[in-house]
């Protein structure tokens, strides 16, 4: 589980985050929706630790994240895995290198167990026969799932996922969809997923947490938003008038 | 820009580089894997550099050759002369310092480059979240192998450039061949190679960490990452230009 506790952040004058509390699942996908500018990369990126909030606290399973030392950060995000949003895999590398490469930085695996475990969490996401491509020689979708490969070889506790939908065709985003949300249930791990793809949202979202400028506009699970009155929430997950329409034909089939 | 913007970013420039630096003299996690790293930067400087640099050098020999043979036609200084002043010229400036400036256009825009596109596409922060200290292991292998590549071109670029005056003696039939041998063995100096091996080890410290660090701090946009690359490549002139003359101060 992790918690966040009044998150504050502004970029010179600009505030981008204020006051964001919530808490975030284990065996849960929790995402975290809003518009482009909402804040909410800023917000995934000081939950990891690549910026610094102005104000507020983070906690991994009661560990306050921001008062760690040097050796105890790095312990706890050795329990981290991060899936971004254009894959972030080593160009020059090919995927067994990718893949391998926390465990060589981290771990003092023999080469033969480092080869198993990479073999293992390829077949995690379903890739046969690309162990010694390069990254340029994979589809997106597949360089997608080298990428949930690499963010999951040390068994994380923690995954992060960055728009992981974004440039994928429909079907090559639900079998990513899919595939996190399995990898979260049956592995145990607190997975927090930043996106717009409203898809994503009724296939996979436990929790949900809408940013609206800056600010937490509404919280609250898949099933609420269904029935939620809210006109912000559903002003934006049901944006078009063919999505606002089939809500409210489910909702009379089941009246 | 006024002066105060101008102070301000030099001192913010400063700070940024300080603490980049101290995160570079950390101990690296791994030696396993900065070595593999070093061994494919060393094939892609040294390898990847070797013909231009022999061309460049060849060039610098047989010009200086020529400029010289020019220079003393007419007059009491002997043509052994010739041999002596390519041999000294290549050994204590052409070699170090040209074929360096070359390298941090070819080599010196590519680690900015490289790593900048590794900041843009987000591969720098899939490292940091991960927990490798990025600078140490994007820095520390490339640094590795300019400190022992860079030093072997600049020696192969002065002998190469010596052999370049030699076919000028040839070809151009401007002094004999004899006359030039002689004068590659006259006055010799073991001291200059010493300066020689000096100066490019300094300058290439000097091209491989400007370029790391335009690289690293690089904006977002295709942009910004031809001016990280340009300024890698102006920055590292300019630097090897004000080290050549440090060292030359202090050395001869």
């Amino acid at each position: 589980m992790i918690r966040i506790e009044h998150i504050y952040k502004s970029f010179g004058d600009k505030r981008v985050l204020e006051d964001i509390t919530s808490t975030f699942h284990r065996g849960k996908t929790n995402l975290i929706i809003g518009r482009s500018g909402a804040g909410k990369t800023v917000l995934l990126k000081i939950m990891v630790g690549l910026l610094r909030p102005d104000r507020g606290r983070i906690y991994y399973d009661e560990v306050d994240f921001l008062s760690l030392g040097r050796s105890a950060l790095r312990k706890l995000r050795m329990q981290i895995g991060m899936l971004f949003q254009g894959g972030a895999l080593f160009d020059s590398w090919t995927v067994e290198e990718n893949i391998r490469f926390p465990l060589d930085m981290f771990t003092s695996m023999t080469m033969g167990e480092k080869r198993k475990r990479v073999q293992e969490v390829l077949e995690k996401v379903e890739l046969d026969d690309v162990l010694h491509k390069y990254p340029s020689e994979l589809s997106g979708g597949m360089q997608k799932r080298v990428a949930i490969a690499r963010a999951i070889v040390m068994n994380p506790r923690y995954l992060f996922c960055d728009e992981p939908n974004s440039g994928l065709d429909p079907k090559t985003a639900l079998i990513i969809d899919q595939l996190i949300s399995e990898i979260t249930r049956k592995y145990d791990i607190t997975t927090v997923i930043n996106t717009h793809d409203m898809n994503s949202v009724m296939q996979i979202g436990d929790t949900i947490l809408l940013l609206q400028g800056g600010r937490i506009a509404w919280q609250g699970t898949k099933d609420e938003i269904l029935y939620s009155k809210d006109e912000t929430i559903l002003n934006f997950i049901f944006a078009s008038p063919f999505l606002k329409g089939l809500r409210e034909r489910a909702l009379r089939c089941e009246e | 820009m006024n002066i105060a913007r101008i102070i301000e970013h030099f001192f913010f420039q400063l700070g940024q580089w300080c603490q980049w630096m101290w995160m570079l003299a950390s101990r690296p996690e791994k030696w396993s894997v900065y070595y593999r790293e070093a061994i494919r930067q060393a094939d892609a400087i040294g390898i990847g550099s070797l013909p231009v640099v022999f061309i460049i050098s060849v060039f610098f020999g047989a010009v200086t050759a020529v400029q010289f043979s020019y220079q003393i036609s007419g007059t009491f200084v002997p043509n052994y002369y010739i041999g002596y002043i390519v041999r000294d010229m290549s050994i204590i400036e052409l070699a170090p310092t040209f074929t360096c400036m070359l390298l941090a256009g070819k080599v010196g825009a590519n680690i900015a480059t490289e790593i900048g596109g590794m900041r843009q596409k987000e591969i720098i922060d899939a490292m940091e979240v991960m927990g490798v200290n990025t600078v140490a292991f994007l820095v520390w292998p490339r640094l590795v192998a300019a400190l022992l590549v860079i030093p072997m071109l600049v020696v192969i670029s002065a002998g190469v450039s010596i052999v370049g005056g030699f076919y000028t003696s040839i070809w151009g039939n401007l002094f004999t061949a004899s006359e030039y041998i002689l004068g590659l063995h006259s006055f010799f100096e073991p001291y200059n190679v010493f300066i020689m091996l000096v100066k490019a080890v300094v300058f290439a410290f000097l091209l491989t960490t400007i370029s790391a660090y335009q690289g690293y701090f690089v904006g977002t946009g295709s942009i910004e990452l031809g001016r990280a690359s340009t300024r890698a490549v102006v920055f590292s002139d300019v630097a090897i230009l004000i080290a050549d003359y440090v060292i030359a101060v202090i050395m001869t």
